[in-house]
């Protein structure tokens, strides 16, 4: 026990202020009311869904989760169930054989039913595009709020995603 | 050697030891119980359209031998497309010819399984994508039925669907266990739920271009995609790299091997309840990552190795950065070892679960790091090793224990290994070019590359077409060969040590899925 209370207390805390929101990446304008966002106040919860990436975009996601970004001490935090999720964060080019899946997860969610897409894959199928296998981006299959660029996204970029989905302009939720 | 007797074996140029041989379907047979026998594995087997050069479509089947990897190609008639059945020999051909089966509308004849695997009823049943006359375009229903999973029978016995979508932040495939109170009788898994197409999408790039797509198959190892994409295209082309190119290869990949590592070593501690070990190890992950974006320009080194070299140099900074950031790693790790070692919760999770006996992985043709802790002493880096590794006497890690401790015992001793391997390549990374410019590909050029990534062999095909374009290329994740090895691993174990099991073997599913 210990030498874990010695590292722990070495290691310190390493977490770095959260990023600004990105009104570029807004996809379709908020249709959330001021009042839903008071009420989601600081305890979003996002379920992650896979829809056929590399999976690049994947370890970026769990990064955001690391001592540096900390994001469950922004009060965001994953979920294992879509019913209890207020977002879904999606990644990859939405292969035709998770479409459904995809679509289920969705219908579960409550509202407000925000939709980030994550990586180029997300936006509009990136390297893989549209074909007999894909999709071709999740907008294709969902009503998309904000798309995050990058191959895969930094995390920064993910928490900055993340955070235009739930905050107004001027920075508050 | 049964590969030597064939009449014609053509040695292939490039890195990677490997023959080329045409076959009939008697020699395919005899060659597959002849590596059988010798103890030689398998190591891809995938299908083209040739119709338009030869009158008929080819099955290849790679297997690795003790004189490097012997490529088979049989010609397969479009009136009769069967051939002869290998997985009744090795295991890891079942899935990969129900593949070729929905992919190409080839049969392995004799083969138990003929259930689709990639097709989900996205595509029709007479429909096959890697045939020329398919328009990869063309507007599809999803006709989607029932998948006759294996049933168990018994008092007491049920069923536990799971995925595709899991419960975290994981790629999506489905497992069904069959148990009884909490033991599981039996797994099968479901995957094919990422198939992106990639074997037809790399017919739409040049061989030049390639290299991005190759690097995103599995984007945990995309350095290792990436060098067997480049060490494909080279063989075709026949050109060798500049020295300091292939030691800058082998420093991603190690870096890429450490950063993997670090990810599974704080999961794996997360999975049994450990949360200090994920916090230390994501942290110690994110300082590699941050390393790379500064020193190579991409956290995930994507696009740095293409055909021809390297697309990244290190300057004398970011040499003495990366030894810095080796050694810290080291001595970090060293003390999160002990504390692994020491933690009595922990050990009594890691110890006998998911256990894989050294003869069950032979048996199954378990690769990887999941072999190597089961006895299997398989590392490319050392049986067939080229520059760097070379020069740089790769020690293979091992372990007889087969469990979830052995395959984190491993993950220590690959991480220490592949620090060491860092810091002597960053001292003695040699002077020059770290690229090549590519001359144009002779239309029906063959070319493999075959790389040790941190989970595995990593194995590219590439046949060159008209116009330096793409013909045909096939990337092979390890996870063929590993995922029906997990449905073996569980077996007695208890539901709740799943997802512990599942992680200390960390297997793509995009990779595999294509």
């Amino acid at each position: 026990m210990i030498p874990i209370l010695l590292k722990v207390l070495r290691t310190g805390i390493v977490t770095e202020p959260a990023p600004a929101p990105r009104e570029d990446w807004r996809v379709r304008a908020s249709q959330i009311q001021d009042e839903i966002l008071r009420l989601l106040g600081r305890a979003l919860v996002i379920r992650e869904v896979d829809a056929g990436s590399c999976n690049g975009c994947e370890l970026e996601i769990h990064a955001v989760n690391n001592p540096y970004y900390n994001l469950e001490g922004l009060g965001i935090r994953f979920a294992a169930s879509p019913r209890h999720a207020d977002m879904l964060l999606v990644t990859g080019p939405v292969t035709r054989n998770m479409e459904q899946a995809l679509r289920i997860a969705y219908e579960a969610m409550p509202a407000p039913k925000l939709v980030v897409a994550v990586g180029d894959c997300g936006r509009d199928g990136g390297i893989f595009g549209a074909c007999y296998a894909t999709c071709g981006g999740v907008s294709k299959v969902l009503p998309v709020d904000v798309a995050i660029p990058g191959c895969p996204p930094a995390p920064i970029d993910i928490l900055q995603g993340i955070l235009t989905a739930v905050l107004r302009k001027d920075g508050r939720r | 050697m049964a590969i030597a007797a064939l009449s014609v074996v053509k040695p292939l140029a490039g890195e990677a030891p490997a023959a080329f041989a045409r076959v009939t379907p008697a020699q395919w047979a005899e060659a597959a119980r002849g590596v059988h026998e010798a103890g030689g594995r398998i190591v891809a087997l995938w299908g083209a359209d040739r119709r338009d050069a030869t009158g008929a479509f080819s099955v290849y089947a790679a297997y690795a031998t003790p004189d490097g990897l012997a490529v088979l190609d049989l010609h397969v008639p479009e009136a009769n497309p069967v051939y002869p059945d290998l997985s009744g020999l090795f295991t890891p051909a079942a899935r990969m010819q129900r593949a070729i089966r929905d992919l190409l509308g080839l049969a392995a004849d004799g083969a138990d399984d003929d259930r689709p695997w990639l097709r989900h009823g996205t595509w029709g049943e007479d429909e096959y994508p890697l045939r020329r006359e398919f328009d990869p375009a063309a507007p599809r229903e999803a006709v989607r039925g029932p998948y006759p999973f294996v049933r168990v029978e018994g008092e007491g016995v049920h069923e536990i669907p799971v995925g595709p979508i899991h419960a975290g932040i994981i790629e999506p495939g489905h497992f069904r266990f069959s148990v009884v109170g909490e033991k599981v009788l039996r797994l099968e898994e479901r995957l094919g739920y990422t198939h992106k197409g990639i074997d037809r999408r790399f017919q739409d790039f040049t061989l030049a271009e390639g290299y991005r797509l190759a690097g995103r198959c599995s984007g945990d190892s995309t350095v290792a995609y990436a060098w067997a994409y480049a060490q494909a295209a080279e063989s075709a082309l026949a050109i060798v790299v500049p020295p300091r190119a292939r030691w800058l290869r082998g420093l991603m990949l190690e870096i890429e091997r450490i950063a993997n590592h670090l990810n599974d070593l704080g999961a794996l501690g997360n999975d049994a309840a450990f949360g200090f070990a994920l916090a230390q190890f994501s942290r110690l992950r994110e300082d590699w990552l941050r390393l790379c974006d500064a020193v190579f320009g991409h956290r995930l080194m994507m696009d740095r190795v293409v055909p021809g070299g390297a697309a990244a140099d290190l300057r004398a900074d970011a040499r003495r950065a990366i030894a810095a950031l080796a050694q810290r790693t080291e001595a970090e790790s060293r003390a999160l070892q002990d504390i692994f070692d020491e933690h009595s919760g922990l050990q009594d999770r890691f110890i006998t679960a998911g256990r894989v006996t050294p003869e069950l992985a032979r048996a199954l043709g378990l690769v990887g790091l999941a072999g190597r802790a089961s006895g299997q002493r398989l590392d490319l880096r050392a049986d067939f090793p080229v520059a760097p590794y070379d020069a740089l006497a790769v020690k293979k890690a091992g372990h007889p224990g087969g469990d979830v401790a052995a395959r984190v015992r491993v993950r220590y001793q690959e991480l220490f290994e592949s620090l060491r391997l860092v810091g002597e390549i960053v001292d003695g990374l040699p002077d020059g070019e770290t690229r090549v410019e590519l001359p144009d590909a002779r239309p029906g050029a063959f070319g493999v590359g075959w790389i040790e990534g941190w989970r595995g062999e990593v194995f590219v095909a590439i046949e060159a077409g008209e116009a330096n374009r793409i013909r045909r290329a096939h990337a092979h994740d390890p996870s063929w060969q590993n995922w029906p090895v997990v449905e073996h691993a569980i077996m007695g174990n208890i539901v709740p040590d799943f997802p512990l099991i599942n992680k200390s073997f960390n297997l793509s599913y995009s990779g595999p899925d294509g």
